[in-house]
């Protein structure tokens, strides 16, 4: 039982008798779920403690007794023993509908009962095709679990009745439905309705004709298609990845943590040894692991689908060394020997430049490296202010499942749906459950619908949208530009200042859509400045989240790396680089010759990126599957991931080659143990004192109860038993007061063409997501969004290829014509291959 | 009886044997058929046109207590057809060496694909031998049957588990 639910029950306990076991429980709870509780169980297909009863499945019958009342006296009537006198309704009752009353009696195994399942059990099958051997679900079927516990063994109706219906259809490209097993318990649908508001299948006809089908073009447009198949409680719905991949029953689990976004949903990777891998064990699914403060039991698409680049082919399994043009394998003591030499004599003339998915001991010993050297540690990022948002980031024991009406959500230049999906899941859910939710962009985005108030400023305006909140209620500097003081008088604006002076909790979400390194350092100064103004910094659900563009950029802030504000110029004064999980060249082409004119490079990578073809020493890594660490997610949750496959000879984990160049610099960093390089990572940054991987391990009774022996009722949801991390306290909590300027804004410059502002798309072109064959059509292809006003304009029609020109690049993109656009703007998304680093001036011709 | 009648005895049952047919077969070249139950090497049934009756759903695998078995599925198509329904084994193995012939994987079989046939001349130089490949565990195809892959038409076989007949 989680701490939640024992508060409530020492306010509003409930007694109540369930198969002669007498249990206690918060008033409003349905007859089930005190039984789950108590640990009894009462079989459900259709109920899913997180979205609401229906009743459809009729699986939850039982005998429901509530004590007689006098009605002349209105007390209870006793028994002649002086008990009280139940009285039990004509007909069953179905537990998932019924919320527990004073005095309730449950029965749940009367032999009225016991009939009652097996009838309902026949019916189910009445139809279902019973071909379990092939079925994915099979082994962790909820259908297949309780015949065997409470069906009949054998059906009354006649077998050449059944009726055959399709099989294996695709609702979209990545779940396949068999029309055959569906026993129409309409979770799937509810789910994407009532939970993720993306209501893209539905039910059509009635009776035995009735089917799910989708609405969408493609088939089951959602982000969040994976996880119907985890609560679909028979083998309906299967996705195309784990298509007769494996049985259930064959797989290994091993924990671990998604890094594709900062997010950090705790995963469980499945594997098995494949014939066709040479006997290697290999990852045939991704799925949830319950983690109800950060992704609840849900993950999105990208996060399930997308895990192949870890195994690729084409990854690195030996150094190489630059001999004349060519790169050639050498060894690992030649590497490192070279590496060492050369970074031995590069002191003052040296940078490192590492990606956000490296792990928190990973960025330790680089930046031992790079302190040693007296270089810079320059996170690849297209975000800052991860120094603020480890000042005055979420306080410990931040959950957005806490947020409720009187609290407030702040959420500024951020699609969050694309950028991060379980935040925008999680937020939404917090603003129905009513906490004042805020959302400012210029554009209208998904999150529009559930916020109750909207600000609309132009692009460029992100921090003087939070000055004027600010201005608003304390004293007005005079310095401000025009823009703060015309959004002063928005009412919008003013509004969502009372809201957030008011607000019992204020967390603020800063995101980077339209901005570039500076912009978004702004943005986060200012949105820091707001929470400390209204006090909302140094406890629980409240503070400051960057909604990161990678997994563990944190961690990286954490670590003492920082965004570089202009990345060519600090590369280019370092003529010794070190690039640690980036690919500078492939994202900015315009780098090249800043590597060209490099004394030294040494690349860390998985595969032969661009950057890594200009390196004089490539050095291979393993993948996180392949080896243990630790992420801090963007709410500052420290979270450890563990080992899933074995290492791919030849490649070495990020922290130990660090620590084996540190070795000839005379640093001693550890280079075997994840967990030892963390204990020394633990003494020097205040952040993560005391923390160890055993406290990172920890985990506690989470509600609901899922993933256990009784998949019914929660899903194919793995269960959290490797650990549910820590949240260190914040800056401020540990009384540390921020250091914080206060930005002077300017207006921005008056512009006469378009301008293009990047945004960010969850399928990007990225090579983590391309390596996944199966979200083949999901990859956004190069492509730019206009008003209609514009495309008009320039003669442009939905879905015509176009030619722009950006930052001094020509590329070819499909135009697409948006009314949520506004005018004079062109969204150009990121990581697709076209070169939009902030907000930029952009030519486009048909 | 005395010593001398017992020596008798003995001699009598040496003299019969001079007239019996000799009791030693001249394997390999002769071979005594085996039991009706006999439990040799596996075999992995054909259906009559030729289709493979295994479906890949390694309930063999997990009945196997020495762990013997080891299967991965595929999908079938109609172009490319292995066996009735969506999925067949693309890879079966029998580890030989670990095999204990009990038989569960036969008891386990929903299409009643692997049975353990008569063959016991089971005998390796290394180890890698001893695992049995789909290849080598297929029946050959009958004279009405077709190889498979086959191409079939659109929706013939589109079930995996055939229609189970009582055999009385």
């Amino acid at each position: 039982m989680t701490e939640k639910i024992a508060v409530a029950v020492a306010e509003n306990l409930i007694n109540l008798t369930i198969d002669n076991r007498e249990v206690s429980v918060p008033a409003g709870t349905l007859v089930v779920n005190a039984a789950k509780l108590a640990g009894i169980d009462i079989p459900v297909f259709c109920y899913h403690p997180k979205m609401e009863p229906v009743g459809m499945c009729r699986m939850c019958l039982v005998e429901i007794g509530r004590p007689a009342i006098d009605r002349a006296s209105g007390k209870p009537l006793l028994n002649k023993d002086g008990s009280p006198q139940i009285n039990f309704g004509p007909k069953l009752e179905t537990g998932c509908t019924v919320p527990v009353s004073k005095g309730m009696v449950v029965r749940g195994y009367t032999e009225e009962v016991t009939e009652a399942r097996k009838e309902v059990i026949e019916f189910l099958l009445t139809s279902h095709p019973l071909d379990c051997p092939i079925c994915d679900k099979g082994g962790e079927c909820p259908l297949q679990n309780l015949t065997m516990e409470h069906g009949p063994g054998q059906s009354r109706f006649i077998f050449d009745e059944k009726i055959d219906l399709a099989k294996n259809v695709p609702l979209g490209d990545l779940i396949f439905l068999d029309r055959e097993r569906c026993i129409q318990c309409a979770r799937c649908t509810r789910f994407q309705d009532e939970i993720v508001d993306d209501p893209v299948i539905g039910f059509s006809q009635r009776g035995r004709a009735l089917e799910i089908i989708t609405f969408s073009d493609p088939g089951f447009d959602s982000y969040w298609s994976g996880n119907t198949t985890d609560i679909c409680p028979v083998g309906a719905l299967t996705t195309t990845d784990f298509r007769f991949e494996a049985r259930p029953w064959e797989l290994q689990s091993h924990a671990s943590i998604c890094n594709h976004c900062s997010v950090g949903c705790n995963t469980t990777l499945n594997t098995r040894r494949e014939a066709k891998s040479g006997g290697d064990e290999v990852i045939k699914r991704v799925m949830p692991r319950q983690n109800e403060q950060v992704n609840e039991i849900w993950i999105c698409d990208k996060g399930r689908f997308a895990h192949h680049y870890t195994e690729s082919p084409d990854r690195l399994t030996q150094p190489l060394i630059r001999k004349g043009d060519a790169l050639e394998p050498a060894t690992w003591d030649e590497a490192l020997q070279l590496v060492g030499d050369k970074f031995k004599k590069s002191k003052g003339k040296f940078a490192a430049l590492a990606g956000g998915r490296l792990t928190n001991e990973d960025f330790f010993n680089i930046q031992q490296v790079t302190a040693k050297l007296g270089g810079k540690a320059l996170l690849d990022s297209q975000m800052a202010g991860g120094e603020m948002v480890a000042q005055v980031g979420v306080g410990q024991g931040t959950n957005l499942s806490d947020l409720r009406a009187g609290d407030v959500v702040l959420v500024i230049a951020s699609d969050l749906e694309e950028e991060a999906p379980l935040h925008w899941l999680r937020i939404k859910q917090a603003a129905e459950r009513g906490a004042q939710l805020i959302v400012a962009n210029p554009r209208r985005t998904k999150l529009d619908q559930v916020a109750h108030r909207l600000i609309r400023y132009e692009y460029g305006q992100e921090a003087a949208v939070v000055h004027a909140m600010l201005d608003s209620f304390s004293p007005k500097r005079p310095d401000q530009p025009a823009s703060v003081k015309q959004l002063l008088r928005d009412e919008s604006v003013k509004a969502a200042a009372e809201d957030v002076q008011s607000a019992t909790n204020l967390i603020v979400f800063y995101g980077s859509e339209g901005l570039d390194v500076a912009g978004s350092h702004t943005l986060a100064s200012a949105c820091a400045n707001l929470l400390i103004a209204t006090g909302h910094v140094g406890r629980s659900n409240n503070g400051l989240v960057a909604v990161w563009d990678k997994g563990n950029a944190q961690g990286a802030w954490d670590a003492g790396f920082a965004t570089s504000v202009n990345l060519a110029d600090d590369l280019a004064a370092a003529p010794n680089l070190y690039i640690v999980g980036a690919d500078p060249v492939g994202d900015r082409p315009d780098l090249a010759e800043t590597f060209e004119a490099a004394e030294f490079v040494v690349v860390q990578e998985l595969f032969l990126t661009k950057t890594a073809q200009m390196a004089d020493v490539v050095l291979p890594v393993l993948p996180y599957t392949e080896r243990e660490g630790t992420y801090t997610n963007a709410e500052r949750r420290v979270q450890r991931f563990y080992p899933a496959i074995s290492p791919r000879p030849g490649a070495r984990a990020d922290f130990a080659i660090a620590a084996q160049i540190g070795l000839a610099l005379g640093l001693e960093l550890e280079s075997k143990l994840a967990s030892l390089a963390f204990e020394q990572l633990a003494a020097r940054l205040p952040a993560y004192k005391d923390l160890t991987y055993g406290k990172l391990a920890e985990t506690f009774e989470q509600w609901p109860i899922i993933g256990r022996e009784d998949l019914y009722y929660g899903g194919t949801t793995y269960d959290n038993t490797q650990g549910l991390g820590v949240q260190p306290p914040s800056g401020a909590e540990r009384g540390e007061s921020p250091a914080l300027s206060f930005e002077a804004l300017t207006d921005p410059e008056k512009r006469k063409g378009l301008l293009a502002v990047p945004v960010t798309r969850l399928y990007d072109l990225g090579l983590t997501v391309t390596t996944s064959e199966i979200l083949a059509t999901h990859w956004e292809q190069p492509h730019i969004v206009l008003s209609p006003a514009d495309a008009e304009k320039l003669g442009l029609e939905l879905g015509a290829q176009a030619t722009i020109k950006l930052n001094n690049m020509q590329s070819p993109v499909a135009a697409r014509i948006d009314n949520r656009v506004p005018k004079g703007v062109v969204l150009v998304p990121r990581s697709v291959g076209l070169h939009i680093f902030g907000p930029a001036p952009i030519e486009v011709g048909a | 009886m005395n010593g001398f009648s017992a020596i008798l005895k003995g001699m009598w049952t040496t003299f019969k044997s001079m007239f019996e047919g000799p009791v030693t077969i001249q394997y390999p070249e002769v071979k005594r058929p085996v039991r009706r139950r006999f439990k040799g090497r596996h075999e992995l049934k054909r259906y009559e046109n030729g289709l493979e009756k295994c479906i890949g759903c390694s309930l063999c695998a997990a009945a196997c207590p020495a762990d013997a078995i080891f299967v991965e599925a595929s999908e079938n198509t109609d172009e490319q057809r292995f066996s009735p329904g969506e999925r067949y084994a693309s890879t079966y193995e029998i580890n030989m060496l670990r095999c204990i012939f009990c038989g569960y994987c036969e008891d386990a079989c929903p299409t009643e694909a692997i049975i353990l046939g008569d063959n016991y001349e089971l005998s390796f130089t290394d180890r890698a031998q001893s695992i049995y490949t789909r290849e080598k565990l297929l029946n050959p195809v009958g004279p009405s049957g077709q190889a498979t892959p086959q191409q079939v038409p659109a929706g013939m076989f589109d079930r995996s588990i055939p229609v189970m007949v009582d055999p009385d």
